[in-house]
């Protein structure tokens, strides 16, 4: 389906007349329609409607966009893919929705998530699993697995997911996509459902680097409903994209490329890598010291943040009330047991004895001296020199269904090269280097803080590079899994 | 107790308690903290909400920058540090009425901190140290009473902004603790950053109180009383407490560290139940707000706003027009009170009698119609119109007073009821001996007492001769001819 039309292609179409407003809309939603029939049904969406764009002379006009079940939308239901939200639909859009509405593009569908944006793989959602679009065996990975998987099976060309600790690389690494988090406070959070807000930050998914920096553009700047969102300028995301990556200097942290990585994985940097240094990029060893601390650091700071935010959820107001329960506390206890799945529990009880006190010095207090940290690794290395770095994405290609749904320590290790730049505030986009059998495999740039230009430049590079080693995006609906394979 | 073992009953012969108060103050914003509807009181249940104040998922406090302003200048008005950087936290607990299951507070980083309060009581000051000041939104209301066997909530009150001032533990009887709200409520009165109404809940109060041995430097155990909605149930409770402590440590036994209930209806505290104090509020820094920054020339530019503070215009007052103390206080204790009065008084040759117009008939009129002086609407000019009438004897005092309730009714000037319902003083000397020969020969039997010595009669005479008049005759001219009649 590389043969597909761009967004840049769709919205031309659209804005001449050459095609019915909602041409690729209704074209789109067959797609979702088919993808979720049948057996290995990829359960890439949670709903999908028919739209006709509110613009037709705007960049985006008639495009279908794949939208994350955890940003608020008024038309359909936001359930974050839990139970407790399951019918519950937002009385206001998102500010990312309005902006893309306002360019004319058309919100196709919510797509699948783990519960809450809590996961890895997709398989937390209380509304079952996505599959991955290369091999339905295999998980798209997460949180915004199903965003990922709609992009990556030709669905759509571009989707919104959200990034707390790699939930938009990890999966578009997994789906043979492009995945973009950037600098926190680039994107307003207003209409994102909360997991740890000082981590959350909108991400975009597109076919190809310069479909999510058009999405990216859309969806950046400053919201007045959002007092976290930064008033610094947009630059103009693809003005220098093509500039290519000779003079760039290319830090390979070190701490990234250890035993933890596939080795087939590391193959594929270390090709990357080696693009780039032919296109005349100066690729140079980086140490990030604090690296190690990254993981736990997150599992302190993000469980807090939401057993904070996901107090609210406790059926006195909208969402699941546990039926026949008559005190308030009762109401509480079974609304929130029956309506949230283990996952979140498991993190909402961690959070919350890591605020308590009597515990808080020792835990949420020694985790924001981490996270200042890991940050300060950072700076160090762009003191040093280094424009943009090159890492892996995630240390192996995507799982299979069910490998570590009962191990949730292997689950957070996926996301060891991608929690960073959420602790950091950096921007991170995840790009396609190539393929181990038909599982695609990402590799990560990441830059400072505001520089998405630098790193969407340097990714582009990249993705010429590699011309057409990339494993083809598309999810052919007929390709059934071969024997032994599926569940 | 801290000093439990040591101390024996008989220091306790002589205690005293030592009590500090934290009070809540919703702030007078037309919008709440974190978003923008509006905080008018009672209005319809649930219609002052929007998904912020909800809590809907999603949305995203934004801070009022107009509750900020007003938060500082009370702090400055206390003699507090305003801070450069400040931290809102979120303070999580359950409870149906707090959407979030979180309240955005301030904590280890307040807006302000170190101020002080002079209390004045019986001549007495007292110095209270202000410890902290700062900023959270308040929570919706439980309403227990109004769907038969169900609490249900209204969140129109949710998200409004409140600062809490909390102050050392240096007051030391329950009347200072009344003077002392009283005081600061005065304050916060005068800085308009307020409708400090208790009634309402706009100004909410919690005690904290200990006893120790008179002279003690050290704290005993406290308790923390709460649910107190007025001034003198504040000084009842803490009075109620401080015996209960006394008696409990006279008896040998410990003061818990207990959260009690004032209940008015029995006169007594009562434990809350455990299960409502156990709390950890796992504070943390609330991400959705970055922190919030005051600059030096921001509070500058707010203290320039600061006005003339009670105790100071009360001493100015009275100086500036030579008025007894008490008239100085009556006069300041309301700002619109003190502003009416100078306007008065500046439009005349003579404060006081200005001030015995304002706080005799003028307050009497406010409170006899439940009014507040806001909208009074006499002028100060209409006043002095009218007092100028009675001092040149247009008409009487008495008349005056009636008058001013003309006025006011009617809203027209002091001259205009006087025309229209022909008050003016009659002195025509004709017209007023007619009444007194009429009065005398009426009451002759009176006339020889008199004659014989009681001399206390002239003011029956007095008082028949102006009711005759229907108080219309000048009373001097009056006076002047019974005196001469009844001499003969």
């Amino acid at each position: 389906m590389t043969s597909d039309p761009t967004i840049f292609e769709i919205a031309s179409r659209v804005r001449s007349a050459e095609v019915a407003p909602d041409h690729f809309v209704r074209e789109s939603a067959r797609r979702a329609r088919a993808g979720d029939t049948g057996l290995n049904s990829l359960h890439a969406f949670l709903s999908v409607q028919e739209d006709t764009p509110d613009v037709l002379d705007g960049v985006l006009s008639g495009v279908p966009v794949a939208v994350k079940d955890n940003l608020c939308t008024r038309t359909l239901a936001t359930s974050c893919g839990s139970r407790i939200l399951a019918e519950y639909v937002s009385p206001f859009e998102a500010t990312v929705v309005l902006k893309l509405l306002a360019a004319g593009g058309v919100v196709l569908g919510k797509t699948n998530m783990d519960e809450f944006a809590m996961g890895s793989s997709t398989e937390n959602s209380a509304f079952g699993a996505t599959r991955n679009p290369h091999d339905p065996t295999r998980v798209p990975g997460g949180s915004s697995g199903g965003s990922a998987a709609a992009v990556g099976a030709g669905i759509v060309r571009c989707a919104l997911g959200s990034d707390t600790g790699g939930s938009v690389r990890q999966p578009a690494s997994f789906c043979g996509v492009v995945g973009i988090k950037p600098t926190y406070g680039r994107v307003s959070r207003y209409g994102l459902v909360a997991f740890a807000s000082s981590l959350d930050q909108v991400g975009t998914f597109g076919a190809t680097v310069e479909e999510a920096a058009l999405l990216l553009q859309i969806i950046a700047g400053q919201d007045p409903r959002d007092a976290t969102s930064s008033n610094r300028e947009v630059p103009d995301y693809l003005e220098e994209i093509d500039a290519g990556v000779e003079g760039l200097t290319v830090g390979v942290p070190a701490e990234y490329f250890t035993e933890a990585l596939d080795p087939e994985v590391r193959q594929l940097c270390e090709e990357a890598l080696d693009r780039l240094r032919k296109a005349g990029a100066l690729i140079r060893e980086v140490s990030l010291p604090h690296t190690q601390y990254a993981v736990p650091t997150y599992y302190i700071l993000a469980p807090a943040e939401a057993s904070s935010n996901l107090a609210r959820y406790d059926g006195v107001r909208y969402g699941m009330r546990a039926p026949g329960t008559d005190s308030v506390a009762a109401v509480y206890e079974a609304s929130r047991t029956q309506g949230f799945g283990g996952e979140i529990i498991r993190r909402i009880m961690l959070g919350t004895f890591a605020l308590s006190a009597g515990y808080y010095e020792a835990y949420y207090g020694r985790a924001q001296k981490a996270r200042a940290l890991i940050a300060r690794d950072f700076e160090r290395v762009w003191e040093g020199g280094a424009d943009v770095l090159f890492t892996p994405t995630s240390p192996t290609p995507a799982f299979p269904l069910g490998e570590r749904t009962q191990d949730p320590v292997s689950m957070y290790l996926s996301d060891i090269y991608t929690v960073t730049a959420n602790l950091a505030g950096i921007p991170g986009i995840s790009v396609p280097i190539g393929s181990v059998g038909r599982l695609p495999v990402g590799g990560q740039f990441l830059a400072p803080r505001w520089e998405e230009a630098r790193m969407l430049r340097a990714a582009r590079g990249l993705e010429v590079l590699l011309g057409g080693e990339v494993p083809e995006v598309g999810w052919d609906s007929g390709r059934e899994p071969s024997e032994g394979e599926g569940e | 107790m801290s000093g439990g073992v040591g101390s024996s009953e008989a220091e306790y012969n002589r205690v005293e308690s030592v009590i500090g108060l934290e009070i809540h103050v919703q702030l007078r914003t037309s919008q709440k903290l974190f978003c923008a509807d509006s905080t008018r009181f009672g209005d319809a249940p649930n219609t002052n909400v929007c998904p912020v104040c909800l809590g809907l998922p999603g949305a995203l406090p934004t801070v009022n920058g107009e509750a900020v302003d007003l938060a500082i200048l009370a702090a400055l008005a206390f003699g507090c540090t305003i801070h450069e950087m400040s931290v809102f936290v979120r303070k999580n607990y359950f409870y149906p009425d707090l959407p979030k299951g979180y309240q955005i507070s301030q904590f280890e980083q307040p807006l302000a901190t170190s101020g002080q309060f002079t209390v004045e009581l019986g001549g007495e000051r007292r110095e209270v140290r202000i410890r902290r000041i700062h900023m959270e939104e308040d929570a919706g209301k439980s309403l227990h009473d109004r769907v038969l066997g169900c609490t249900v909530v209204d969140l129109n009150r949710a998200g409004t902004p409140l600062i809490e001032l909390v102050s050392e533990p240096d007051l030391r009887t329950a009347a200072e603790a009344r003077a002392y709200l009283q005081q600061v409520k005065q304050v916060l009165e005068y800085l308009d950053v307020s409708d400090c109404n208790m009634e309402e809940g706009s100004l909410r109060v919690d005690a904290n109180v200990s006893i120790r041995p008179q002279g003690s430097s050290e704290l005993g155990t406290k308790t923390e009383l709460k649910n107190m909605n007025s001034f003198s149930n504040v000084e009842k409770a803490l009075t109620v407490e401080i015996q209960r402590q006394v008696v409990l440590t006279r008896s040998g036994k410990r003061v818990e560290h207990l959260t009690l209930l004032w209940d008015e209806g029995k006169g007594e505290v009562r434990p809350m139940r455990t299960k409502e104090e156990s709390h950890d509020y796992r504070y943390f820094p609330e991400p959705d707000l970055p922190p919030l920054i005051v600059s030096v020339d921001q509070s500058e530019a707010i203290r320039a706003q600061l006005p003339e503070l009670p105790k100071v215009r009360r001493a100015r007052v009275q100086h500036e027009f030579e008025l007894p103390a008490y008239d100085a206080e009556v006069l300041t204790s309301t700002r619109m009170l003190a502003d009416y009065y100078e306007a008065v008084a500046e439009r005349m040759d003579d404060p006081k009698q200005a001030s015995n117009w304002v706080m005799g008939p003028v307050l009497a009129l406010i409170k006899e119609r439940s009014e507040e002086l806001e909208g009074f609407p006499v002028a100060p000019e209409d006043l002095v119109g009218l007092i100028d009438l009675v001092r040149d004897g247009t008409i009487s005092q008495t008349v005056g007073k009636d008058v001013l309730r003309k006025m006011l009714d009617r809203g027209v000037s002091a001259e205009r009821v006087v025309a229209d319902d022909g008050l003016a003083q009659i002195r025509d000397s004709a017209q007023l001996e007619r009444w007194v020969d009429e009065v005398l020969t009426a009451n002759l039997e009176e006339v020889i007492r008199f004659r014989s010595g009681e001399k206390r009669l002239q003011g029956y005479f007095m008082g028949q001769v102006m009711k005759a008049s229907r108080g219309k005759a000048d009373p001097g001219e009056v006076s002047r001819l019974l005196g001469r009649k009844l001499e003969n």
